[in-house]
């Protein structure tokens, strides 16, 4: 019997979720035992032709990540949703946006503008990349940029989701071991829709810090303080700490190093809009009363979207910067 | 901006301050615009920024939060988690380019149904210049992906 195919795909990400996969050492080895790897890019070499060619529904499992950003993105999506019985959002970039997500804050002219005439730039005739080129030896074509970034879930359905920025390899680890189990008989999918390689709570429930009462009355940067208690809540210690709005499932590990957690396995269950509730705790624990010295407390946050919506701003409530968002068709 | 346009408000208020207020304003037969939605809270501190953002993404021009004035709230100072929040949601509501008149935050005790009108009626007023938010709906994932998939250099060019 021929084993079921298996896929991953990158669209718009970093490629950090293809190193947490072959982080899963062995694990990779009882995969390709288990299926037949028919697409992946990071690892071998198909064209995409070779997709398209693929009857649909093929594929028993594609994994995908990257966000949504390009026409190219987006025509992968479609395509690999045919071509898939299981399609898997896979990585904060595929579920929420993740960073390149944070692009949604401005129109493509100002990114444009940032990255190709930025203070650290030199370009004095102001050139921008070209979708299309026609060169002496043939037409050149650049997959062009969407207004905003999209994620996998806004664009074709997905059936399950594997959050994390990257997920933790262990996570990975239960996933792949669970399609293997499906593969030989020994389980049952879950529910459609499932998240899978998480938890159920939140980052603060699973951080060992001691957690007492919160009075925030100034909002530092970590190297701005000069000494970290080893055993205490930092949100407690001023720094501006996502757990209590995120999902848990990574062993709190940027917590028990002394690094507040930054969001990366996006919303905790029952949270509609991660930034929401993170202002919710945040503002909550700031101990003034005064309009002015809330203020004063708030200005340690000087990028108050960017920082509650770190992961998040693709899939959230409003999703954009509302110039952008009227670029949208 | 034509003169037709009607903003659409959405109030969170108080169970023992602001929706009193709204009620007092009522049998007082003071007159203020219909604009106004009003959703009754137990406190302004229930109010979390989701509320708000929801209402916003789903068609509101505007979002009033109203409480007991500070220092007399019923559940002694939980109006001034609405205060911190509603100054950390105008500071990131700025970056998606949503004016800070859009989202206002008043105070108005059980006997100042004329001050709670007049907050709606300036609101309204102010929220009309600025015109319709009209956010764009979120997008929904293809029930069905397309039979024909153009090819990636159709797509390209």
């Amino acid at each position: 019997m021929s084993k079921p195919k298996f896929a991953m795909y990158w669209a718009s990400a970093c490629g950090g979720c293809e190193i947490a996969v072959l982080n899963t050492d062995e694990k990779v080895l009882e995969l390709d035992a288990n299926f037949d790897v028919a697409f992946w890019p990071a690892a071998m070499d198909v064209k995409y032709q070779e997709v398209e060619a693929m009857e649909d529904a093929s594929l028993l499992v594609t994994l995908f990540n990257g966000a949504i950003r390009t026409d190219e993105n987006e025509h992968m999506a479609h395509l690999l949703r045919r071509k898939s019985k299981i399609l898997v959002a896979f990585g904060s970039c595929a579920n929420e946006g993740c960073i390149p997500g944070l692009a949604n804050l401005s129109t493509r002219e100002d990114l444009f503008e940032r990255a190709y005439s930025g203070p650290s730039t030199e370009n004095p005739e102001h050139l921008r990349p070209q979708t299309i080129w026609r060169a002496p030896e043939g037409v050149l074509t650049l997959t062009p940029l969407q207004p905003v970034v999209r994620t996998l879930d806004q664009v074709v359905e997905v059936d399950y989701h594997v959050p994390g920025c990257p997920p933790e390899s262990r996570q990975i680890a239960v996933v792949l071991d669970l399609l293997i189990a499906v593969v030989n008989g020994a389980a049952e999918l879950p529910p459609k829709g499932a998240v899978l390689g998480a938890g159920e709570s939140t980052v603060c429930d699973e951080c060992p810090r001691s957690r007492d009462v919160k009075r925030l009355t100034k909002l530092s940067r970590i190297q701005e303080l000069p000494s970290l208690d080893t055993t205490t809540c930092l949100l407690e210690q001023g720094l501006m700490c996502s757990g209590p709005a995120t999902r848990s499932g990574c062993d709190s590990r940027c917590p028990n190093v002394g690094a507040p957690c930054i969001g990366c396995y996006g919303a905790a269950p029952g949270v509609l809009d991660q930034g929401a509730r993170l202002m919710t705790a945040i503002a909550s624990v700031v101990d003034e009363k005064e309009p002015e010295a809330i203020d004063r407390v708030l200005d340690g946050l000087p990028d108050p979207a960017g920082t509650f919506y770190r992961f998040s701003l693709a899939h959230s409530l409003l999703r954009a910067n509302r110039a952008a968002l009227a670029e949208t068709p | 901006m034509s003169d037709s346009f009607e903003p659409v408000i959405i109030g969170f208020t108080c169970n023992w301050c602001s929706y009193r207020a709204a009620d007092h304003a009522g049998m007082t037969r003071t007159q203020y615009p219909p604009n106004a939605r009003l959703i009754r809270l137990m406190c302004s501190g229930r109010l979390d920024p989701t509320f708000v953002l929801k209402a916003l993404a789903d068609g509101a021009d505007g979002v009033l939060i109203a409480g007991c004035h500070p220092g007399e709230c019923h559940y002694l100072e939980q109006n001034y988690k609405a205060l911190r929040r509603h100054r950390l949601l105008q500071r990131t509501l700025a970056q998606f380019g949503i004016e800070p008149e859009r989202v206002r935050l008043a105070w108005a005790s059980a006997a100042e149904g004329v001050k709670f009108a007049a907050e709606i009626s300036e609101m309204v007023e102010e929220v009309r210049k600025l015109g319709p938010l009209n956010w764009p709906a979120r997008p929904r994932p293809l029930a069905t992906v397309p039979a024909d998939i153009p090819v990636l250099s159709e797509v390209a060019a």
